[in-house]
């Protein structure tokens, strides 16, 4: 196998809140490893609070890991001087909500230059303009729009905008922290398309944040499951989606609401209580809290990712797991 | 029929009033909710859903907003002729209204054992150590744990899953006719969401309870919903029970926004997109609002409105399509 374009070792990240660093503060990431091939698409999948958007933040050097290291095809990515230009200039994000993270006062070419300009990989302002438009037309915007601001654009295609601008500079990786969550669910297939398209006619890799189940099983190669900073279970989509070892990642799938009427009344894994705080994780699985497998040993002993079949769990249980059905049905 | 439905609004429009335009949020929508049913009103941001809601709640009293109605009767009583102070008196008694954001639903600085006993105290005119025993009987039916000890604390020290429990026990603690609840769970991740629905379909259950469900997530209508009424553009384009909903779609939209859905089972290469963006209220296209972007439209959907019709097939089934025959024969 060829070596990964993206590779994160032990990340941890915890934010200390200053005054009222009690029990020191939010451990957002805590120990994750991920690799990311070039041309593939991973998908991150978690309830909020489990550290995905950290992670993500991490991987294109938005925030600096208090341990563990990044990766890109071999160089690391935070030396004393910072992240390196160039990994920067190759390594870039999609945001969630794409009016937020747009600036308002910025013309649509503007915005989509910014890169170009900062990068400096516009010879002069016609070459820059044709570029604009290249990449509008790239991401399905009419390039005459260019000159508008971002509120005269529909939630769709301010996210194309998002995406054009995330392009500009060539990238071989881009991280999507929840780019489709905040559109319409009849704009959402169309951005999703559209990054499935890209990849296929550009061979960018991708990283793909979300907490919608079948989106990330749409657009994924492979998807790793978080759970309060760490990884739970990762491996094929296919495989972790069909034949899930952990049981949160049953749960999780259980617990999705399905569009089939028909399909009413299934039994379902119910969860108790809400996700613990990443103030303070239980000590131990992290999930064992909520799982109906707990035993004594998963509140003391920290389960690693172990192979089951062709993916990969963090569960003391996850063979026998794997290979029957929960018994208590809601 | 020998009881009446406990909801039945007959040609609701509501038009907003800003900067001198009018813009109608909702233009001619019907409801009528049997008792201990669940009615989905399933719509994208815009649509109207939202405002349905709250005009049927009567909670856009303000003068830029304009409320329209032939007929709306809530279990047998005329909302139209009531005065005010009647009306106020069946909000949170008759008819109450859960929250998508509980944070902002709850006052933060009262503890939840004095806003659960308002409803008693204001209601009923019980005493306050009456309210008090009942808010606990309350806490304890929706399920949070050790309600005596937590009946004094506030909002902020619950998590989000248990604030929406709370919302809930005070949309059910007077034994309503009829609960809104607007998008209860999308602020919810899916393992606490499976939990919020569950309770309140078992509080239906239980207590009889007609319940109207706002929502666009297409899943959570398939799973609680009994009827689903589809709206688009301040109208309902369609309208039936649930399966026969989901199974054969009678409106363009509907089916597109089913194959616009990835389905977590069988991952298609492309999601089937709708093409463009739902219209904005104050620029509805004349003829049929979805037209633009409808695969079936022809020249007399662009021209003439179609209006919604009882359609042979099915129970009570309801569409607004010039092509719902073949739709159905497809």
């Amino acid at each position: 196998m060829p070596d990964p374009v993206l590779r994160a070792t032990d990340l941890h990240k915890t934010y200390r809140s200053g005054l009222l660093s009690r029990g020191g503060g939010v451990r957002a990431v805590a120990g994750v490893d991920l690799e990311l091939h070039a041309g593939e698409t991973l998908g991150i999948v978690g309830e909020s609070g489990c550290g995905k958007s950290t992670l993500a933040r991490m991987l294109v050097g938005l925030e600096r890991p208090d341990q563990g290291e990044v990766t890109f095809q071999g160089k690391p990515f935070f030396t004393r001087a910072g992240v390196p230009r160039d990994i920067r200039r190759r390594v870039q994000m999609v945001f969630q909500d794409p009016l937020t993270s747009l600036n308002p006062r910025m013309t649509v070419h503007d915005i989509v230059a910014e890169p170009l300009r900062v990068h400096r990989l516009s010879p002069d302002a016609r070459a820059m303009r044709d570029r604009v438009g290249e990449l509008l037309s790239l991401v399905g915007l009419s390039p005459d729009r260019m000159n508008r601001f971002p509120h005269e654009f529909s939630g769709g295609q301010r996210q194309r905008i998002g995406i054009a601008r995330a392009l500009a500079t060539d990238p071989d990786v881009i991280v999507c922290d929840e780019p489709v969550s905040a559109l319409d669910m009849s704009v959402q297939a169309q951005v999703v398309n559209l990054f499935a398209e890209l990849q296929r006619t550009l061979g960018v890799a991708l990283v793909f944040i979300a907490h919608d189940l079948a989106v990330v099983r749409h657009v994924s190669h492979r998807v790793a499951v978080m759970y309060l900073g760490r990884v739970a279970e990762t491996g094929p989509a296919a495989e972790v989606y069909q034949a899930p070892a952990h049981p949160y990642t049953k749960a999780l799938l259980s617990a999705a609401p399905v569009p089939k009427p028909a399909l009413r009344g299934r039994s379902r894994i119910m969860l108790a209580g809400d996700p613990p705080s990443p103030v303070a994780p239980p000590p131990g699985c992290r999930f064992h809290t909520r799982c109906w497998k707990a035993a004594e040993r998963c509140s003391q002993e920290e389960p690693v990712l172990e192979a089951v079949g062709e993916h990969f769990a963090a569960c003391h249980f996850a063979d026998r797991a794997a290979a029957q059905l929960p018994s208590n049905d809601r | 029929m020998s009881e009446p439905p406990v909801l039945e609004i007959r040609d609701l429009h509501v038009t907003f009033t800003a900067h001198g335009r009018e813009v109608p949020a909702v233009r001619g929508v019907d409801l009528t909710i049997e008792r201990g049913q669940t009615l989905a009103l399933l719509g994208e941001s815009g649509s109207g859903k939202s405002v349905t809601a709250k005009a049927v709640m009567g909670l856009l009293d303000q003068p830029n907003v304009r409320v329209r109605c032939e007929t709306a009767r809530l279990g047998g009583r005329d909302l139209l002729t009531m005065a005010p102070d009647e009306r106020r008196a069946l909000r949170g008694s008759a008819m109450t209204l859960v929250f998508q954001d509980a944070l902002s639903a709850l006052n933060p600085v009262l503890s939840i054992g004095d806003q659960i006993g308002e409803l008693y105290r204001v209601h009923q005119r019980l005493s306050r150590r009456q309210a008090r025993e009942r808010s606990i009987e309350m806490l304890n039916l929706v399920g949070i744990p050790a309600p005596a000890k937590r009946i004094d604390d506030y909002p902020h020290q619950f998590s989000g899953g248990m604030r929406q429990r709370i919302l809930v026990a005070m949309a059910v603690a007077l034994e309503p006719d009829l609960i809104i609840a607007d998008e209860p769970t999308t602020a919810l991740d899916v393992t606490v969401q499976a939990q919020i629905l569950e309770l309140i379909d078992r509080l239906r259950q239980e207590l009889g309870t007609a319940v109207l469900l706002i929502t666009h997530d297409l899943g959570v209508a398939a799973e609680v919903s009994d009827r689903v009424s589809v709206m688009y553009a301040g109208r309902i384009v369609e309208s039936g029970q649930v399966d026969e909903l989901y199974d054969l779609p009678a409106h363009p939209y509907t089916a597109a926004l089913l194959a616009a859905i990835p389905d977590l089972d069988s991952p298609a290469s492309e999601l089937r997109a709708i093409p463009g963006a739902p219209p904005s209220p104050s620029e509805v296209p004349p003829g049929c609002s979805f037209a633009p972007r409808c695969e079936r439209a022809s020249e007399v959907c662009t021209t003439t409105r179609p209006p919604l019709t009882l359609l042979p097939a099915g129970t009570g089934r309801h569409t607004a399509c010039h092509h719902s025959e073949e739709m159905l024969n497809a």
